[in-house]
């Protein structure tokens, strides 16, 4: 047995591939099959499921319903698909200002003395360490009507003489979406980085050299070579801000629901595995398409995820 | 017009040291440039001979005195303003870019019509030889082949003066003396000034027309290749450039040019060549050659003649390299073995008696340090 681990490169190769095998075949693989096939059940009274094949629950989310106002035996109700096209239009607005947000930053400590850079990275880490729904809640404090926000505005206003109600921002789309980019935001700086610290210095000076200027050392040489890093920040932001529901849970209330709210409704809630195992499938799918078209056209941001 | 398309004038460069302390990379430098020259700056790492390419190209500017191209003062004006090209030592290529985009980068900063440089980055890679490859990616291409791309990318440009930072540092020997040959052939060809980089004074006295030898910053030494080889103006050039025997001593008599120097190891007069601004009491160090020293197995007589005794031997092909030891004191000589043989007589073995003549014309009296 030794004797063999010793010597069989492919028997090792097996060693090292079991746990995370199992793990995956069991936490992954087995779990989707199972959502899947539940997905086209029947919810019982009881919450439970009946096993039968219905694509009920696909038509009711794309709105299909069968209890109408109107009492016509059906009709469409846009409930479901809006909910699917907000966190769709969402999920984009964040990996947009991520990007935004995080690509100068990142340009800053890549560029910054080798010493400061690792002071920089470790600041960018520190919110991790505290719990993500702390995080959120902290936002709450801070957009609530009585929350520090509008204390400050308040005061500025006072000081100005300025007639001053509190904003309504809790409980807003933009409430939602400042609390996402706030929680993904280290998510785009640290591919961003690697991508923008592995180019060498001496291609900034040859572009120079040949003619280029500030500007167009940007767009000729510096984007391009570091696009690996903004794919693999996206793919990083974009595909957990589709399925996260805390930020909006908190942030957003009954206003924002998206789909990782409606999922975890039908499990908790409504007692609906059905439903939200069909939910559940739609929102993975959605959010495959929307990769697979961004990195057809501009990668898979593989060197940054394997470095 | 100066003769110069380059000119350094009193630059001064100054690094701040991480310890907080502050060091002159470039220390007082006056140096001209000719047009058209093959003009190499020679010296170990960290002589300045970089910071001075670098400060030419734009890439720094000088704390103190000033950078001329074309009689145009440089002042800190960036790169991209300046008419010079660069060749860096790791080629800088671009990754993401096809050869063909590489080389017509330049043009394209300048705004060049597209067919022109549709033509001209088709005449620069057939300059190059690589006209072939112009769809790759550089990633694809040798050691060689990138430098040689490296290479078009900035003559495409038709720069005043190219600037070459150790570019050949990266290649292998036999590639290496290849490429020499090649860029030199292309200086040639092009007519642009070069000025290039090396820490191989092979490499620049092959190459240039005009070598200046640096050390800690300052310029020792500024001249054809066979004037710093044979007329080296101070210790540290005659040590720095090939090989030689270093006789500290004292100057006892001048008469013009021939210097009497009294060296206390070999207890002996030893006369010399100086440079006429030697006199009586100087202390001094005479340079000579391994291959310009003569062995004999007799006295030549020669007022230079003294005794030795042969240490050690080494066969290596073209010429038999001895040691041998005057008084104490050991000598390099290099003998040619210009006739082909395989009788042992013919060449000098250790421990033999025998003498050394060094002739007056071919010690170099230099001042000590």
């Amino acid at each position: 047995m030794l004797r063999k681990l010793r010597e069989s490169k492919s028997f090792q190769g097996t060693l090292l591939v079991t746990p995370t095998l199992i793990f995956m075949v069991g936490l992954l693989i087995i779990p989707l099959i199972l959502t899947a096939i539940i997905s086209f059940g029947q919810r019982s009274s009881d919450g439970g499921v009946i096993y039968t094949f219905t694509l009920e629950n696909y038509t009711r989310l794309v709105g299909f319903s069968t209890s109408c106002d109107n009492g016509a035996a059906s009709c469409f109700d846009p409930l479901y698909v809006n909910i699917l096209w907000r966190s769709l239009v969402l999920a984009f607005q964040t990996t947009i200002l991520v990007i935004l947000l995080a690509y100068p930053l990142s340009y800053f400590i890549a560029r910054a003395p080798a010493k400061r850079r690792n002071t920089f990275l470790f600041m960018v880490l520190v919110p991790l360490w505290t719990n993500f729904v702390i995080r959120v809640y902290a936002w709450m404090m801070i957009l609530r009507t009585q929350g520090v926000l509008n204390g400050v505005l308040g005061a500025i206003a006072n000081a100005l003489n300025i007639p001053f109600a509190p904003l309504e921002m809790l409980y807003t789309p933009g409430a939602v979406l400042v609390g996402m980019v706030y929680e993904f935001l280290p998510f785009m700086i640290l591919p961003i980085f690697t991508s923008l610290e592995k180019i060498d210095n001496s291609l900034y000076e040859a572009a120079a050299d040949l003619g280029a200027n500030t500007f167009r050392t940007f767009f000729r040489v510096t984007l391009p070579l570091s696009m690996p890093g903004v794919v693999a920040g996206t793919i990083l932001v974009f595909i957990p801000v589709m399925g996260t529901f805390i930020v909006s849970d908190i942030l957003g209330g009954r206003q924002v629901i998206l789909v990782g709210n409606l999922i975890q409704r039908q499990f908790l809630d409504a007692r609906d595995p059905t439903f939200g195992s069909a939910a559940s499938l739609v929102l993975m799918v959605m959010t495959l398409v929307v990769t697979y078209f961004y990195t057809r056209k501009f990668g898979l941001g593989e060197e940054i995820i394997i470095a | 017009m100066s003769d110069f398309a380059v000119e350094l004038r009193d630059v001064v460069k100054t690094f701040q040291t991480p310890e907080g302390g502050s060091v002159n990379a470039v220390d007082h430098v006056d140096m001209g440039i000719r047009h058209g020259e093959f003009f190499s700056m020679l010296g170990s790492s960290g002589c300045g001979k970089t910071t001075s390419l670098r400060m030419v190209a734009g890439f720094e500017w000088p704390t103190v005195g000033e950078v001329y191209i074309e009689d145009h003062p440089q002042g800190h004006r960036p790169p991209f303003q300046r008419p010079v090209n660069t060749v860096f030592q790791n080629y800088a290529l671009f990754q993401h870019m096809t050869v063909a985009q590489n080389v017509a980068f330049g043009l394209e900063m300048d705004k060049t019509p597209v067919n022109e440089i549709k033509r001209r980055v088709g005449e620069a890679l057939a300059m190059v030889k690589l006209s072939e490859m112009g769809k790759r990616s550089p990633r694809q291409l040798s050691g060689g082949q990138q430098q040689r791309i490296a290479l078009a990318r900035a003559l495409v440009k038709r720069p005043k003066v190219l600037l070459l930072d150790e570019p050949l540092g990266a290649l292998d020997l036999k590639l290496r003396k290849e490429m020499q040959l090649e860029l030199k052939a292309l200086q040639r060809e092009v007519g642009i000034t070069f000025i290039f980089v090396t820490h191989d004074q092979e490499e620049a006295l092959t190459m240039s027309d005009r070598i200046a030898v640096m050390s800690r910053g300052k310029v020792l030494q500024v001249g054809a290749p066979v004037e710093i080889y044979e007329r080296p103006n101070c210790k540290f050039v005659a040590d720095f450039i090939g090989d030689t025997n270093f006789l500290d001593g004292q100057v006892s008599a001048v008469d013009q040019n021939k210097v009497t120097v009294f060296v206390p190891r070999l207890n002996n007069d030893v006369v010399g060549m100086g440079n006429g601004q030697l006199k009586p009491g100087d202390q001094v160090v005479i340079s000579i050659r391994p291959e310009k020293i003569r062995l004999s197995e007799q006295s030549t007589l020669n007022q230079n003649c003294l005794p030795v005794r042969i240490t050690n031997s080494a066969y290596i092909g073209s010429d038999t390299r001895l040691e041998v030891e005057a008084n104490g004191v050991k000598l390099k000589v290099w003998e040619q073995n210009h006739i082909s043989t395989l009788d042992p007589r013919a060449y000098h073995q250790g421990d033999q008696q025998a003498w050394v003549t060094l002739f007056p014309e071919n010690a170099l009296v230099l001042p000590a340090e």
